[in-house]
């Protein structure tokens, strides 16, 4: 009764978010596996010209209208 | 839709595609239409039994690409609705047999040489030749969709092909949708499975078992208008007047949260 009342839980919002992962990936014919391969070169080429933590960094690809981009999001330390 | 020569198709099997193509068809031909279900399914024939012509077939769709009859000959006329007719494919033989020429060829041939108003075309499950011959002769495509997860995947993958193939006019029909399931957030409301596909709908149809006994009898659900009330038939018989260009807004299925109401406010009614 509760889930309901407060909209969570719900099985779909799972599949739903679950769904639209796995077709960007399928979109851009990447594999998952990839990206974590991908993720970890493009850390280490990053991690040469900027003090980045691997924790505040995410790599991923997303669905943008028509066209599935890759998007890193990477905090840049500041400096004292 | 403008489309003359329309594929029926999903990727994954047992989505029902061979339950729209026999009911969309019968409901177009009920409308007026001289209209040619075709089954491209080679080796798994299926549409003639579920339309209950299985016993009035002699040749088939692989005979006239192979020379064995004229393609008059292998048009099965209905005896209910008598413009709606039926090409059957071959129960023996294998996907070998098809060729995109010989399909396009016969298309042609149907709708130049015979007059029939519209083609509709059943795909075989897959992506493979089997799919790549069916579309080729295709100018609109009906994507049929479960809301489910492998159904919805696959349909993403179909939808991308058609793209690539440059078929103008690619409709989505949401089947063996589940109202109170919807209701209780346990699967994908039909927002939702535009919002991830992103094509135009053209249809929703309801999970109802009688499309199962209409299937039993060889007997259209389409078909059904005076027994009692089908839901999934009615939903058919609308999809084949959005096929033509109508407006039809879509029923509430008894919905009281009105997620249909929702729909016909986002899609102008389709």
């Amino acid at each position: 009764m509760f889930r309901n009342l407060f909209n969570r839980n719900k099985s779909k919002d799972h599949l739903k978010e679950r769904l639209k992962l796995v077709l960007s990936y399928d979109r851009a014919k990447l594999s998952p596996g990839n990206m974590e391969e991908l993720k970890k070169e493009l850390l280490t080429v990053i991690q040469k010209y900027f003090p980045a933590d691997e924790a505040d960094y995410s790599v991923k690809v997303e669905q943008q209208g028509d066209r599935v981009v890759l998007v890193a999001n990477l905090p840049v330390n500041q400096p004292g | 839709m403008n489309a003359k020569a329309i594929v029926v198709t999903s990727g994954k099997g047992g989505v029902g595609k061979t339950t729209t193509t026999a009911n969309v068809g019968a409901a177009l031909a009920r409308l007026g239409e001289k209209v040619c279900v075709v089954d491209t399914d080679v080796g798994l024939r299926n549409l003639d039994v579920v339309m209950g012509l299985e016993g009035r077939v002699v040749y088939d769709l692989i005979d006239v690409f192979e020379g064995r009859c004229k393609l008059r000959q292998a048009i099965i006329r209905d005896k209910r609705v008598e413009t709606l007719h039926l090409l059957a494919t071959s129960q023996t033989r294998d996907k070998s047999a098809l060729s995109e020429g010989r399909m396009k060829e016969t298309v042609r041939a149907l709708l130049d040489d015979e007059g029939f108003d519209r083609v509709l075309i059943d795909s075989p499950a897959g992506i493979e030749s089997g799919f790549q011959t069916a579309a080729s002769a295709a100018s609109g495509a009906l994507v049929v969709v479960n809301p489910e997860v492998s159904s919805v995947r696959d349909a993403d993958r179909i939808i991308g092909l058609l793209e690539s193939r440059e078929i103008p006019e690619v409709r989505l029909i949401i089947n063996r949708l589940r109202p109170e399931m919807v209701k209780r957030g346990d699967m994908l409301e039909v927002n939702d499975v535009l919002e991830i596909l992103g094509v135009k709908l053209i249809g929703i149809v309801p999970e109802d078992e009688r499309i199962l006994i209409s299937t039993n009898v060889g007997n259209p659900a389409s078909l059904e208008e005076s027994g009692p009330k089908v839901a999934a038939g009615a939903a058919f018989r609308d999809i084949a007047r959005r096929v033509r260009g109508e407006d039809v807004p879509y029923p509430s299925y008894d919905q009281p949260t009105g997620i249909f109401a929702g729909i016909r406010r986002i899609f102008g009614g389709g």
